[in-house]
C-alpha cells in the first residue's frame, strides 16, 4: 500500500468529496469554478487509482488492497473493500472516463453546471464502490446509489423525451434489483448473520436454493447488462441522455451487471450457474445476433450505438458463462474495450449533435469534407466497434470466440456472425454520415473539432490502439483473478 | 435506593400536565401580538419534559400507580423522540399558523395534551391506562383538525375522524373487556402470565384479539380500516396533518408493543394475530402504494403512502420476535422523521393564501431553490427506500425480520409494492428537477425553519451512511422492555 494510504477508499471518496464541493459552488454564476473544481476532482480521482495498477501483484490471487472496518454492527455489516484484476481494470476505466466526461461537458453544458458535474463525480465514486465492495450490503448500497445521479442526469439535461426515459431507466433497474436484496437477506440468514461475500463463497447451498438465488441475481444483473429481452430501457436512456450520460452509461454502468455475474453469481451459486449456463448463453446469442440485426435498421445514430452496445455485451455474458479461461478473460477485455469504444462513439455523435442538433443519419453525409480530423478519429472507433484486428475491439471478441469454440462449435459460429453484422451496421452508418457528397448546407457549415474535443477523442484513441496492438498489460492483471474465479465455479457447493 | 419517590417514573407526565394547565391559563393574559410567548412556553415545556425523562430514565423497568404505569428504556426512547417530533412540528408550523389566524393558545395547549396522551400510551402497563392515553391523544387531535372553524374541508375531516375514531375506540374497549373476561386482569404483565397459564387457544381470547387488532388497525390507518386517513390528512390544516402524521405514530407503535407483544405475546396467540397482521400488511402495501399513484394532491399522496408505510411497519411486527420488533421501531422512527420533513416542506413553501399542497406546486423547485429541492429529494428517496438514505435500512431491517421468520414470499410482495411506491416518489423528484417552475414567489423561511429543514433532510443521508447507532438503540430498547 502506497504510503499506507487506503487507496480504494480514496478512489471512492475523492470524487464524492469533490462532488460535494462542486455542488457547494451553487448557481451558474460560478460555473467556471464548478468546472475547474470538477476537473480537479476527476483528475485527482484518476490519479489515486494509478498506484492500484502499478502496485498490483499480478501473480497473487484473491483480493488485494483490502480494507476492513465495522460499519453497522447490529447487522454485522462491514466496510470491507478489496479488488482483484477484474475490479482493477474497471476502476481504472471508470475513473478515466469520468475525466473525459467532465472535459466533454465543459462548454456543452450551460445550465446547472455544478449539479451536472457533481452528478458525474458522485457516479464515479459510487461505481468504484461497487467494483471494490466485498460486503454484499455495501455492494448493494453502491449499486443502487448509482441510480440517483444517473436519473437526474438523464432527466435534467436529456433530450425531448427525457422524462419518460429517466423514469423507465430508474424503475426498470430498480425492479431488477429488489429481488437481489431479498436474495442477499436470505443469504444473510442462512449464513448465520454475515454479509461478507467471502463467507458466501464458502456457503454450501442446495441446488433448488441456488437456482432461486441465481434467478434473483440474474434479474438484477441482466437488466443492468442489459440482456435480451430486458434491454428495452437502454435505447431510450441512451437516446435521451446528454452525451456525458450516454458515455458513462455505456462505458461503465452496463459493466455493473457483468461485474455482478462475475463477483456474485458465479462464485456464490456455481452449481446453478452451470445448470443454467445454457439458458444464459442462449439469451446472449440472441442478443449478439438479433440485436445486431436490429442495430442495422436504426436511423438514429445514438440508437444504433445503443443496440450495438447490447450486442457487444452479449459477447461479455457469453464469455462469462462458457466457463473457460479464454472466454472469461475475453469477456473482461471486451468490457474494457467496449468501455473505450462505445464511450468514444457516443462522444463522436455528441460532437455532431452539438453542431447540427440532429442524431439522424439521414441529416448528414459528406462530413469528411468539412471535418477531416474528426472523420479520421471516428473511423478508428468505428473500426474498433466492428472488431477490426489491431484495435481493442478485436482482442476481446477473438478471445471469446476462441473460448466458445472449446465449449461448442455452434456457439462460436453464432457469435462469429457479429463480425459480419457489427461491421455492417457500424461501417454502413459511418459511410452514410461521413462519406459521399456534402448532403446539405448544414453539413457544409460544420466546423472542425475544437482542441477540447480533439483532446477527449485523442485520449480515447490511444487506449483503443494500445489494447489492440499490445493487450498484455491488460490481460496479465487478469490471469490470477480469472483462475480464482474458474476455481470457484468448478467447485460444487452442494451440501 | 429506598428514597425513590413512588411517582418518579411518571414525573415527565406530571410536569407536562402541569405546564399544559399553566399555559392554558397564562395564555388568557397574553395579547395577540405577544402570542409568541405561548409558543416559547410550549417549547420550553417540551424541553423540560425531555430533560426530566432523560434524568429519570433507568435501565430496569420501574412501575408506579400500582403497576398501571411503567417507565422502561423503550418508553424513554420513544418519549424523547416524540418530544423532538412535536418540537419540530411546532417550529415548522409556526409561520403557517400565523398566516391563517390559527396561531392561538388553544393550538399549543391541545398539542401538549396530545403529547401527554402519547406519553401515557407509551408508558401504559394496564389496558385502562392505555385507553386513557389513547383517548386523550385522539380527542386533542379531533379538535385540532377542527380548529380551522370556517373551513368546510377541515370540519368534514374532523367529523369523519371523530366518528370513525369513536367506533375504533368502541371496538378496542369491547376487545379489552373480553380480555378481562378471559383472564380476570387488565394489567398487561399479569395478562401475559394469565394467558400463558390458560394454555391453548381460547375462543374468547381469539375474539378479543380480533376486536383489539381491528381497533389497532383503525388507529394505525391500516387497510381495511384506512378510510379516514386520506380525508383527514387532506382536510386538516397542514400544521395539524404534520402532527397527526408524526409523533402519534410512535405512540401507536408503543401501543402495539404493549398490547400485542407484551400482553398477547404468548406463542399460540402470536400465531393468531400474525395471520391477521399479514392480511392487513399486504392489503395496506397494495392499496396504499397503488392508490397513491393516482393522487394529484401531495397531502393525499402522503396519506396513501402512510398507509403503505404502516403495512411495512406491520410486517416488522408480525415477525413476532426481537428482530421484528426492533425493525418495527426503527421503521416507525425513521418514518416519523421522513414525514416531518415532507410535511415540513409543504409548510415551508406555503404562504398566506397559498397552500403548497398540490404536486404541481413543487414544479421546478430545483430552479427556485436547489437546496430545498435537494432536501426534498433526499426525503423522497428515503421514503422510497433507495440507498444511501436511511429509508433503505428501515426497509432492510423489516425484510430481514420477515425472511428470518420464514416468510420469504411476504418479503417478495413487500419489495414489489415498494417498487410501485418508488414511482410516485420519483414523480415528485421529476416535478422538482425536470419541470420548469410555475410559481416564482421567493422562498424565504425563518432562520429556525431553514436550519431545522436542513438538519431534517440531511439526517436522511447521515443516518443512511451511519445507521448503526440508531439500529442498536432500537434493538436494545426493545430488548430491555420485553
Amino acid at each position: 500500500m502506497l504510503l499506507g494510504l487506503p487507496l480504494l477508499s480514496l478512489a471512492i471518496w475523492v470524487p464524492i468529496a469533490f462532488g460535494v464541493a462542486v455542488l457547494a459552488t451553487g448557481s451558474d454564476r460560478n460555473a467556471r469554478a464548478a468546472r475547474l473544481l470538477a476537473l480537479a476532482g476527476a483528475v485527482l480521482g484518476f490519479a489515486v487509482t494509478l498506484p492500484l495498477y502499478t502496485r498490483f501483484d499480478t501473480l497473487a490471487g484473491g483480493f488485494q488492497f483490502t480494507e476492513f472496518a465495522p460499519w453497522i454492527q447490529s447487522f454485522n455489516v462491514n466496510y470491507h473493500l478489496g479488488m482483484d484484476g477484474v475490479s482493477l481494470l474497471l476502476i481504472l476505466l471508470n475513473s478515466f472516463t469520468t475525466v473525459l466526461v467532465v472535459i466533454a461537458g465543459w462548454e456543452v453544458i450551460r445550465t446547472r453546471v455544478a449539479q451536472y458535474m457533481a452528478s458525474f463525480l458522485f457516479l464515479s465514486g459510487f461505481m468504484n464502490g461497487v467494483f471494490s465492495a466485498l460486503d454484499a450490503l455495501l455492494f448493494y448500497v453502491f449499486f443502487e446509489a448509482t441510480l440517483i445521479p444517473m436519473f437526474i442526469v438523464i432527466g435534467v439535461w436529456g433530450g425531448p423525451n427525457r422524462i419518460y426515459a429517466a423514469l423507465k431507466f430508474f424503475l426498470y433497474t430498480l425492479a431488477g434489483s429488489v429481488l437481489l436484496l431479498v436474495a442477499l437477506i436470505y443469504l444473510y440468514n442462512v449464513s448465520d448473520g454475515s454479509f461478507s461475500l467471502l463467507d458466501y463463497y464458502r456457503l454450501p447451498l442446495s441446488l433448488t436454493v441456488q437456482i432461486l438465488v441465481f434467478f434473483a441475481f440474474f434479474l438484477s444483473f441482466a437488466v443492468k447488462v442489459p440482456m435480451w429481452p430486458v434491454h428495452t430501457w437502454l435505447p431510450d436512456a441512451h437516446v435521451e441522455a446528454p452525451t456525458g450520460g450516454s458515455v458513462v452509461l455505456a462505458a461503465i454502468m452496463l459493466k455493473l451487471g457483468a461485474y455482478g455475474f462475475i463477483r456474485l453469481s458465479l462464485p456464490i451459486v456455481p452449481d446453478a450457474s452451470h445448470a443454467l449456463a445454457g439458458f444464459v448463453i442462449a439469451l446472449s446469442l440472441v442478443a449478439v445476433v438479433y440485436i445486431g440485426l436490429v442495430a442495422l435498421v436504426q436511423a438514429d445514430m445514438k440508437k444504433l450505438i445503443a443496440y450495438s452496445s447490447i450486442s457487444h455485451m452479449g459477447f461479455v455474458t457469453l464469455g462469462i458463462f462458457i466457463f473457460n479461461k479464454h472466454g472469461m478473460e475475453g469477456a473482461v477485455i471486451q468490457m474494457i474495450s467496449h468501455g473505450f469504444v462505445s464511450g468514444a462513439l457516443f462522444l463522436c455523435v455528441g460532437v455532431l449533435y452539438d453542431r447540427a442538433h440532429s442524431r439522424m443519419i439521414a441529416d448528414y453525409g459528406g462530413v469528411v469534407n468539412t471535418m477531416p480530423v474528426f472523420a479520421a478519429l471516428f473511423m478508428l472507433f468505428a473500426m474498433a466497434n466492428a472488431g477490426l484486428p489491431g484495435t481493442s475491439g478485436f482482442v476481446g471478441e477473438f478471445m471469446v470466440i476462441l473460448g466458445a469454440v472449446k465449449a461448442s462449435f455452434w456457439y462460436a459460429a453464432a457469435a462469429a456472425t457479429t463480425l459480419v453484422f457489427g461491421a455492417a451496421y457500424t461501417l454502413w452508418m459511418y459511410k452514410r454520415v461521413i462519406f459521399g457528397a456534402i448532403a446539405n448546407p448544414g453539413v457544409a457549415a460544420l466546423p472542425e473539432l475544437s482542441a477540447r474535443e480533439f483532446l477527449v477523442l485523442g485520449l480515447l484513441a490511444a487506449p483503443v490502439l494500445v489494447m489492440g496492438v499490445w493487450p498484455n498489460p491488460f490481460a496479465e492483471v487478469l490471469q490470477a483473478s480469472v483462475n480464482d474465479l474458474l476455481n470457484h465455479v468448478t467447485q460444487s457447493k452442494l451440501p | 435506593m429506598e428514597y425513590i419517590t413512588p411517582l418518579l417514573p411518571a414525573y415527565p407526565e406530571l410536569f407536562l400536565l402541569g405546564m399544559a394547565c399553566v399555559i392554558l391559563l397564562a395564555d388568557l393574559f397574553v395579547s395577540d401580538g405577544n402570542r409568541v410567548a405561548t409558543y416559547a412556553l410550549a417549547q420550553l415545556a417540551l424541553a423540560g419534559a425531555a430533560a426530566i425523562t432523560y434524568v429519570t430514565s433507568s435501565a430496569e423497568p420501574a412501575y408506579t400507580f400500582s403497576g398501571m404505569f411503567v417507565d422502561d428504556l423503550m418508553s424513554d426512547v420513544l418519549k424523547l423522540l416524540a418530544y423532538l417530533g412535536v418540537m419540530a412540528m411546532l417550529v415548522y408550523s409556526r409561520a403557517y399558523l400565523a398566516a391563517r389566524g390559527l396561531f392561538r393558545g388553544e393550538f399549543f395547549v391541545l398539542a401538549l395534551f396530545a403529547t401527554l396522551g402519547m406519553m401515557v400510551m407509551i408508558s401504559a402497563n394496564h389496558l385502562l391506562t392505555l385507553y386513557l392515553g389513547l383517548e386523550l391523544l385522539a380527542l386533542s387531535l379531533y379538535s385540532m383538525v377542527a380548529l380551522q372553524r370556517d373551513s368546510a374541508l377541515a370540519t368534514e375531516a374532523a367529523m369523519k375522524y371523530f366518528v370513525l375514531g369513536a367506533l375504533a375506540s368502541g371496538m378496542l374497549l369491547y376487545g379489552m373487556s373480553m380480555l378481562y373476561g378471559a383472564t380476570g386482569t387488565l394489567e398487561i404483565t399479569r395478562l401475559a402470565e394469565a394467558i400463558v397459564n390458560l394454555g391453548g387457544a381460547d375462543v374468547v381470547l381469539v375474539f378479543a384479539l380480533v376486536f383489539v387488532v381491528a381497533g389497532l388497525g383503525f388507529k394505525l390507518g391500516a387497510v381495511p380500516f384506512h378510510m379516514w386517513v386520506p380525508d383527514v390528512y387532506h382536510g386538516a390544516p397542514t400544521a395539524v396533518t404534520i402532527f397527526i402524521g408524526s409523533a402519534p405514530k410512535l405512540a401507536a407503535f408503543a401501543f402495539i408493543m404493549r398490547l400485542l407483544a407484551q400482553g398477547l405475546g404468548a406463542e399460540h396467540l402470536v400465531q393468531e394475530w400474525q395471520q391477521m397482521l399479514i392480511v392487513m400488511a399486504v392489503a395496506s402495501l397494495a392499496i396504499g402504494n397503488i392508490t397513491a399513484i393516482a393522487q394529484t394532491n401531495l397531502k393525499r399522496m402522503l396519506a396513501y403512502s402512510t398507509i403503505g408505510h404502516m403495512g411495512f411497519l406491520l410486517l416488522g411486527i408480525l415477525s413476532g420476535d426481537l428482530t421484528g420488533y426492533g425493525a418495527g421501531m426503527f421503521y416507525v422512527v425513521v418514518y416519523v422523521f421522513m414525514n416531518l420533513g415532507a410535511f415540513g416542506m409543504i409548510l415551508l413553501l406555503s404562504r398566506s393564501g397559498f397552500e403548497a399542497e398540490e404536486l404541481e406546486d413543487f414544479k421546478g423547485l430545483n430552479a427556485r431553490s436547489p437546496w430545498y429541492a435537494f432536501l426534498m429529494l433526499l426525503l423522497m428517496f428515503s421514503m422510497a427506500g433507495v440507498p444511501p438514505t436511511v429509508g433503505f435500512y428501515a426497509k432492510l431491517m423489516v425484510l430481514q425480520a420477515v425472511i428470518n421468520a420464514g416468510f420469504i414470499w411476504l418479503a417478495v410482495v413487500a419489495v414489489l409494492f415498494a417498487l410501485i411506491g418508488a414511482f410516485y416518489y420519483l414523480r415528485l423528484v421529476k416535478l422538482m428537477y425536470f419541470d420548469a417552475p410555475a410559481d416564482t414567489a421567493p422562498i424565504a423561511p425563518r432562520a429556525d425553519v431553514r436550519w431545522l429543514m436542513s438538519a431534517n433532510g440531511l439526517a436522511m443521508l447521515v443516518f443512511g451512511i451511519l445507521p448503526g447507532p440508531l439500529m442498536t438503540l432500537c434493538i436494545v430498547s426493545i430488548q430491555a422492555s420485553l
